[in-house]
This record gives C-alpha cells, sequence and structure tokens, in this order.
C-alpha cells in the first residue's frame, strides 16, 4: 500500500492514522477533514467547554511533537468516492487516489424541521457550534432543551450551574430509556428535577415560536414554553451522504463486518459513521461512543493492512460516560435485551447508584453513578464473560 | 523520602493501594508479581487510577480509558495527554516503600488549581 487516504479528521479519523504509523504502515497518510480545525475532543463542548472552564487549545486531541506524518487536507469536504479506483473526490473538484480508504466522517446534529433562520436555536456537534451556544449562555435567560438525551442532558446542567432558567423537553415517557431501559432512564433523568430544572416528558415539540430571535418553544398539548436560547438535542445522523452512488453497503451508516471491512474491498469504516457486525448479538450496531471511535481503528487498520487474512478478536463490550449535575454516569454493555436490572450498591437519593443488568441471570450491561471502581470491576468482569 | 506503604502480603496481585497523601500515590501489584507506584490522579481529569483496569504494566483510567505504562509513566493514547508520575518502590521485609520522585507531579488543571489554592 502506497496511499492511504482517511476521509474525516476528528477522533477516529486521528486514531486511524496512529494505529497506521504504529502498526507499521510507512507510505503516503492523506487526512481529510471539512471542519478547518485540527482534531479535537468534542465530549467537553457540552460540559468543561461550555461552562468556560476548559479553553479551546485543551480540546486539542494532538499531544504536543506528535508527527504522524500526515498530509492534512483540512476545510474540504469529500464529496464522492469512487469505488472500484478508490479515489475519494473533493468539494474543490480534485481527486485524492489511494490504495486503502479509511472513512470516519462521524456524525451530525439532526434539527427539527422548520427551524432554520431563527436566532438563538443551537444543535451542538462541532467546536464552532459550542462557541456560539457558549456565548449566548453567557448572557443569561431562559433556556429550553429539546431532547432528553445525553447531550441534551449535559447541556441542561451546565447551563444550570452557569445561572440559567431550564426546562427541558422530552418526547419519551421517559429519557435515556433507549441506552438505559426504563428504571435506571428514570432515575438518572430524575437529576433534573432533583435541582430543580423542568422536565417535561411524553409531549412533543409541535413548533418554534418568534419573528427574528426565538421567544417560545410550541408543545403539541398546546402549552407555549418562553425562551431566549432554545437547544435542540434530538440525535445525530451518520454522515454517508457523500457516499451514495459509490456502491459501498449503507444501511444506518456504513455496514461493516466485525473488523470495519466494509463491502468494498481496501476500504474500511470506523467511529459514528460506521455500524459494526456484532458477532454476540448476531446484528449490526452503530455506536456512537468516544471509545469505540478511539479503539476500534486499530482492528479496522489490522484488518485493511492485511487484506482481511485476520480473524477479528472480540470486542469489549461498548462504553460511554456523560457528566451531569456534578454526578459521573458510566454506562457499558447493551441494556436492549436485559430481563432484570437490579441496584447492587449505593441509593438513587445519594446520586451513586451501581445497577447491573442480567439476562437470564447473566450480567449484559452495568451503569454506574459517582462509583468509577466498583464501575471499572463489573466492566472488567462483562468483558471476561464476552 | 522513603514512605511505607502497605506489606505485600495485604496487596494481592492484580489490586492497588491508594497512599492518602497530598499529592495521592498508588502502588500496583501486577498480575505477574511486579510491584509499582505512580501518582494517583490522571493527567486528564481528575480519577484516581487505582479505581483503574489494571492489565500486564498498565492501568487504564476509570473515567476515559487512556492507559498509562506504570513502569514508565508514558500514557498510550488521549484524553491523556502528558505522562503520569512514577516512584521508586523497595520491598523489604515484606513491607512496600515508596521512594517519592522529586519531579513535579503532572495533575490535571482542575486539580492542581485546588492544591495551589489550598485545601479543596
Ligand atoms: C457535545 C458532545 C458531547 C459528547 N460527549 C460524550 C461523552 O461524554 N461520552 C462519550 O462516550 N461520547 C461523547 N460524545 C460522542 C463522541 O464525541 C463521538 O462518539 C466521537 O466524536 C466520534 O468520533 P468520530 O471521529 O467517529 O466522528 P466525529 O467526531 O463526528 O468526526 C467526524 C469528522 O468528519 C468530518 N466530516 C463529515 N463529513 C465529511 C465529509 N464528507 N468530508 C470530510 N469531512 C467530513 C466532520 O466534520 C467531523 O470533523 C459527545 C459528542 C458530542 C457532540
Ligand atoms: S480522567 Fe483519566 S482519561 Fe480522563
Amino acid at each position: 500500500m502506497r496511499t492511504v487516504a482517511v476521509v474525516g479528521a476528528s477522533l477516529a479519523g486521528l486514531s486511524a492514522a496512529r494505529s497506521l504509523r504504529k502498526q507499521g504502515y510507512d507510505g503516503r497518510l492523506v487526512v481529510i477533514g471539512d471542519e478547518l480545525h485540527r482534531p479535537y475532543d468534542r465530549p467537553p463542548l457540552s460540559k468543561e467547554f461550555l461552562s468556560g472552564s476548559l479553553a479551546e487549545a485543551d480540546l486539542a486531541l494532538e499531544p504536543d511533537g506528535e508527527d504522524l506524518r500526515v498530509q492534512w487536507l483540512l476545510g474540504v469536504r469529500a464529496v464522492g468516492l469512487d469505488g472500484p479506483q478508490r479515489a475519494v473526490r473533493l468539494a474543490d473538484g480534485s481527486e485524492v487516489r489511494a490504495d486503502g480508504v479509511v472513512i470516519a466522517t462521524g456524525a451530525a446534529a439532526r434539527t427539527l424541521p422548520g427551524t432554520d433562520g431563527l436566532t438563538g436555536v443551537h444543535t451542538l456537534r462541532t467546536l464552532d457550534d459550542a462557541r456560539a451556544l457558549r456565548d449566548e449562555l453567557a448572557l443569561g435567560g431562559r433556556l429550553v432543551v429539546i431532547g432528553g438525551g445525553f447531550i441534551g442532558a449535559e447541556v441542561a446542567s451546565t447551563a444550570y450551574a452557569l445561572g440559567l432558567d431550564v426546562t427541558v423537553v422530552e418526547a419519551a415517557p421517559t429519557p435515556l430509556a433507549g441506552p438505559l431501559g426504563e428504571t435506571m432512564g428514570g432515575i438518572v433523568s430524575a437529576l433534573h428535577t432533583d435541582h430543580g430544572v423542568r422536565l417535561l416528558c411524553g409531549v412533543g415539540v409541535k413548533g418554534l415560536s418568534g419573528r427574528s430571535r426565538v421567544d417560545a418553544v410550541l408543545l403539541e398539548d398546546g402549552r407555549s414554553i418562553p425562551a431566549d436560547i432554545v437547544v435542540v438535542g434530538v440525535g445525530a445522523r451518520p454522515c454517508v451522504e457523500w457516499l451514495a452512488g459509490s456502491g459501498i453497503a449503507l444501511a444506518d451508516g456504513v455496514t461493516c463486518g466485525a473488523d470495519g471491512r466494509t463491502s468494498l474491498a481496501g476500504v474500511v469504516a470506523v467511529g459514528d459513521c460506521a455500524s459494526w457486525y456484532d458477532p454476540r448479538a448476531g446484528l449490526h450496531r452503530r455506536v456512537e461512543h468516544w471509545t469505540g471511535a478511539r479503539e476500534r481503528p486499530d482492528a479496522a487498520v489490522t484488518a485493511l493492512l492485511a487484506g482481511g487474512a485476520v480473524e477479528p478478536g472480540a470486542p469489549r463490550p461498548p462504553y460511554f460516560w456523560s457528566d451531569q449535575y456534578g454526578v459521573k454516569i458510566q454506562f457499558a454493555g447493551h441494556a436492549a435485551g436485559a430481563d432484570s436490572v437490579t441496584i447492587e450498591e449505593g441509593a438513587r437519593d445519594d446520586h451513586n447508584v451501581l445497577a447491573v443488568y442480567r439476562r437470564s441471570g447473566h450480567p449484559v450491561a452495568v451503569l454506574g453513578m459517582n462509583q468509577p471502581r466498583l464501575f471499572t470491576r463489573w466492566r472488567k468482569q462483562l468483558a471476561a464473560a464476552a | 523520602m522513603m514512605i511505607p506503604a502497605c506489606r505485600l502480603v495485604d496487596l494481592p496481585r492484580g489490586e492497588a493501594y491508594r497512599l492518602d497523601i497530598d499529592p495521592p500515590v498508588s502502588v500496583f501489584h501486577t498480575d505477574d508479581g511486579e510491584v509499582f507506584a505512580i501518582d494517583d490522579t490522571c493527567t486528564h481529569q481528575d480519577a484516581s487510577l487505582a479505581d483503574g483496569w489494571l492489565e500486564g504494566c498498565e492501568v487504564e483510567c476509570p473515567l476515559h480509558a487512556s492507559k498509562f505504562d506504570l513502569r514508565t509513566g508514558a500514557v498510550d493514547a488521549p484524553p491523556a495527554k502528558r505522562p503520569v508520575r512514577t516512584h521508586a518502590v523497595h520491598v523489604e521485609d515484606g513491607m512496600i516503600y515508596v521512594q517519592l520522585s522529586t519531579d513535579a507531579p503532572n495533575l490535571p488543571p482542575c486539580v492542581a488549581a485546588r492544591l495551589a489554592g489550598g485545601p479543596a
């Protein structure tokens, strides 16, 4: 292999570049990214960066002095992939021909239809989004967060700490029921109400009102919630439109084997845009977690360099964390498919719960709130049992 | 400075012992029977590495999974970017002693600020 092109210059793309060099790839390495920034860390965008306790320079994912001998093409979008030729077409009309391609284009924030053009309405995915939101939060006022998922909950918690008046609106009866299940979703999202943040569940959003600036969120039950700032946190969609017509198999993201290989030879996909096969569950899953974007490129690069001649090792159970209202929330495994969940340690009122999800008596997932030590033990146990 | 940590028999393999000094130091007993000491606080944020995942000669931070080499303190990948300080260890008559390093610790910004500003 003489040229490898990595498309997407964030955590998964950078991790792939590192893995390539670590595994001895010595050829030309091109990393293409449509943001102008060098790779930066997203989790602080809803936490320490948004609150102002972390500066922009602290977000860099590259330590000083790291030299991966990468040719960075930043501020330019990939608009197409010629599958058989393995050529990446760029928005400026140029083309990067490669022997191997790593797709790492991540995900983009979903928006609500009909919210364009109103000022005061934000989504949060990029550094530029976070700068804009941070500047507005600094002015104070009433914030309405649409969506009680992790990003929405973290923004609510940060804004609460900054002294804003915060309301969270969630369409489902229980926030976080998807990733955490009903019971624990209820316990974790009670952090809002415990802190005096209003949580309205089971009601959809009909639209926003305002002339040039948003002034209220209109709910489907007829209520109108006054707002100076609105954050739309309704999930993310994989950035794979640019692959249309390339012949690559797409479903929810890029469809991959258990080692990141796609339906095209010499092309792998990693991070939030990739839907890897999970051999244990017998299905494809797209996982939007930091640790997956960091760890999985190693296996994908091995597969890319070996041309698929190696058996992938068993992946660790997926793991993510979230910080809300000063509580460290950690989760590993899959809640879907569990038939019981028990609190093994701590109490919900003390916000230090350790809960284990089981299926037919076997642990399949673990949730911790301010329980890093016990959580790690259980996470190890889940990995060993896998 | 040389400080006694704990007895070797009281620290099973695969376990860590945290010394509550300021900043805290942790002693790890690896599965291969080696003993190492490093600063307990992750260089990224306020996490206790004694709570982490010990595998071979590496400990993985319990929060965001950066791994530190117990022998050198080196970190493998972000989010942590700086190595953790290491300390020499001696075992004498079954007792583990830690020889505190005289290097400056690499504490995360939040913890460094707290130490500089006095007690939390
Ligand atoms: C605010 C926020 C908070 C988060 N907090 C946590 C947390 O606490 N814990 C946790 O586990 N995870 C968290 N995450 C998720 C985590 O950040 C993601 O899983 C991770 O960033 C995924 O990395 P990635 O490289 O796959 O994708 P991304 O980080 O999305 O990067 C993809 C890059 O590709 C670029 N790109 C897209 N399309 C193209 C194209 N056609 N051409 C060129 N470039 C393109 C994008 O602009 C982007 O720079 C958070 C995410 C956000 C946004
Ligand atoms: S606190 Fe250790 S890696 Fe973040």
